[in-house]
């Protein structure tokens, strides 16, 4: 490999090391700032309350890796969150019948979503934005209201804590880092994977060399609404309610985590560790913005668009380069 | 539109028009609408300004009508405005701010300055999406998502989390005044409307945004300055979206940053693609839109007068959303095309699918 090889090597890492140093710097200022700030239990703090923000942008990696885009994420959440609470509160099921039951409600319902953009032809974002109304719409026939949960398998998943030392992690942030580690072993070490990567960068030449470009695209879509599904299980055992306005904007948290991460929008290029980063970076914004006291909520909006702008316009240089 | 498309030839002519679909579902909510409300179609004068059901849905569906006006030369072009949502919020917080703090909130001096405040903003904002989707080349989603997600905080950082109510006549008047016996929103909005299908039928302008929609490298060889025009649709976009910011605003006399305009650009998109502009851009429909925009305020009004949980409705929409889509796409008419007897081949449209991908990546 000679130098200019290495040079347009390193600069598609930009965006990523980017996240990498603002994300130490981010936790350096805020340990010098605020007293109880360097601890890791604020660093596995960040992994507890966004367990399930990550398991979703896991998903939405493999989707906006293909070129496509999964607006129905957050309605998915809302509406495992809604079908859980509903089956075991009001009609008693078990836990560990429900589970499994919403997971493959949202893995078919992403699935169908990959089958109609891929056979029809239709923008992704306007049938996931369907599927978003849908998902929604459905949450509020269950029940307008919102469902609280009292089952002893959810009480005791929102309440165990493991300890690491003198540290504890919950068993949601560890089911997010098994998903973490699943989709980084399937995106970049199994023939999937390498689809995925073919069929972002075009799609046209992914089709002409034979790959199966149907079965990838449903099968992304599949992955994302599996991934929404379990988040949505996740904020159950975090919220231990099921209600239709759980998880409303979601869909742009995950999308800034991935673009963040490094993952380019027009697909083709990114890594799933990034995403993590992204998740991390936006958990930290929260987290500065409670310990700084003064600063009020929406101030983490503005700082996560003004984040996804400067992200943004720094892809385009990067992509506008290249060519 | 639909008047001049009959008078060239009878029935067939109204039937293929691109607005007959549109009004039959209008027509057939509003005749529905009877069957649960007798009078639903009565409009009484009262106190010299006119009310009833029909001029409730006019009323109340002139913001949407707005936003949608200016999504449908957006989506003309290609594009997506996400951001409509969040100008709506900030151009009524900044306005009732403005109002609320001046010394003399019920002059008209005042009311225009806030006006100007908030439409000025508007074309910063509209700007900043134009250059990003135009100059730096970032798909529209996106680039308007920035401006969505940020501007949501933008607007609740204005009213610091708060309502802000006020209290000015001159201002009441954009959103709950009557003029005319009809209500002055209705009155602006249509103005609106007209100006903006005078502009783009009677000169080249429409013309020009279907080409730069069609196909934007062609339309750039020729001459047409794609990027200029890009850009200025995303302004009006934005202007038409402050304009209903400062009408849902004034109707309520007060700015709520956290729900005013929340999800209107999902209904705007789906007026839209209700009045037949496909969302591929390169053709639109001012017309088409308006009816769809009423079509979504019909069956809002008909889902509160029937008494469904009006949180449903999004379960229709849905379906709504995925059925007009199916029909406007080129691969789901070929496939419904070769099942039936017809075999008119519609290699046309398979051949500008990919090449439409092309100029997008």
């Amino acid at each position: 490999m000679n130098a200019h090889a290495l040079l347009t090597r390193l600069r598609g890492q930009i965006p990523l090391l980017v996240t990498a140093v603002l994300l130490v710097s981010m936790f350096s200022i805020g340990s010098v700032q605020y007293e109880g700030f360097f601890s890791g239990q604020v660093v596995l703090n960040l992994l507890i309350d966004n367990a399930f923000l990550l398991v979703v942008a896991v998903g939405m990696t493999f989707v906006i890796l293909t070129g496509g885009i999964d607006l129905s994420v957050g309605a998915v959440v809302a509406l495992s969150t809604m079908v859980s609470a509903w089956l075991v509160e009001e009609h008693g099921w078990s836990p560990f019948l429900v589970i499994p039951l919403v997971l493959l409600m949202g893995t078919a319902g992403g699935w169908v979503m990959g089958w109609i953009i891929h056979v029809f032809e239709i923008q992704p974002f306007i049938v996931t934005l369907a599927g978003m109304f849908l998902a929604r719409g459905l949450c509020y026939t269950i029940s307008v209201e919102s469902i609280s949960i009292t089952d002893p398998t959810y009480t005791s998943m929102a309440q165990t804590r493991i300890p690491l030392g003198d540290l504890f992690v919950s068993p949601s942030a560890l089911i997010a880092l098994l998903v973490v580690a699943a989709g980084f072993v399937v995106l970049h070490y199994t023939k999937l994977g390498r689809n995925v990567y073919a069929l972002g960068g075009s799609e046209q030449s992914a089709l002409l060399m034979g790959l199966p470009v149907q079965r990838t695209k449903t099968t992304v879509y599949a992955i994302s609404g599996f991934c929404s599904a379990l988040g949505g299980v996740l904020l159950t055992f975090y919220m231990l309610s099921g209600y239709g306005l759980h998880a409303v904007g979601l869909e742009l948290d995950a999308i800034a985590a991935v673009v963040i991460g490094g993952t380019l929008l027009t697909g083709g290029s990114g890594y799933l560790l990034g995403t993590l980063l992204g998740v991390l970076v936006l958990g930290l914004i929260q987290t500065v913005i409670s310990f700084q006291g003064t600063l009020s909520s929406w101030w983490t909006r503005i700082v996560i668009g003004a984040l996804l702008f400067v992200f943004i316009v720094l892809q385009r240089l990067i992509t506008a380069r290249r060519r | 539109m639909s008047t001049a498309a009959a008078a060239t030839s009878p029935v067939k002519a109204v039937t293929r028009s691109r607005l007959f679909w549109p009004a039959v579902v209008l027509a057939v909510l509003l005749v529905a609408n009877l069957a649960f409300t007798p009078d639903f179609f009565a409009v009484r004068l009262q106190g010299g300004h006119l009310y009833g059901s029909l001029i409730d849905i006019l009323h109340f569906g002139a913001p949407l009508i707005l936003v949608s006006l200016g999504m449908t030369l957006v989506i003309a072009t290609g594009g997506i405005d996400l951001s409509v949502g969040s100008t709506v919020a900030i151009s009524g917080a900044l306005a009732c701010l403005h109002i609320s703090e001046s010394s003399d909130p019920g002059s008209l001096g005042t009311v225009l300055t806030a006006l100007g405040i908030a439409l000025g903003t508007a074309v910063l904002l509209g700007t900043v999406n134009g250059l990003l989707v135009a100059k730096a080349g970032v798909q529209p989603i996106i680039a308007t998502l920035i401006l969505m997600v940020a501007g949501r905080g933008v607007a609740q950082l204005i009213t610091d989390g708060q309502i802000i109510t006020v209290t000015s006549d001159p201002y009441k008047m954009i959103g709950g005044g009557y003029w005319l016996t009809m209500p002055f929103a209705i009155l602006l909005s249509a103005l609106v409307v007209l100006a903006t299908v005078l502009l783009t039928r009677s000169t080249a302008l429409g013309l020009l945004l279907e080409s730069v929609g069609g196909n934007p490298v062609a339309s750039r060889l020729v001459g047409i300055r794609a990027m200029r025009l890009v850009a200025l649709v995303y302004v009006f976009s934005a202007l038409c979206a402050a304009l209903a910011g400062l009408m849902v605003s004034s109707n309520v006399s007060a700015a709520d940053g956290n729900n005013a305009g929340l999800w209107i650009e999902l209904d705007a998109i789906l007026a839209v693609v209700l009045g037949g502009t496909s969302l591929n851009g390169g053709r639109f429909s001012i017309g088409g839109t308006v009816l769809g925009a009423l079509i979504i305020q019909t069956l809002s009004t008909t889902v509160y007068t029937i008494g469904i949980p009006p949180e449903t409705t999004l379960v229709f929409k849905a379906f709504v959303v995925i059925v007009v889509c199916l029909i406007q796409s080129p691969a789901f008419r070929a496939k419904l095309a070769a099942r039936g007897a017809r075999t008119r081949r519609t290699t046309r449209s398979h051949a500008a699918a990919p090449t439409n991908r092309e100029v997008g990546a």
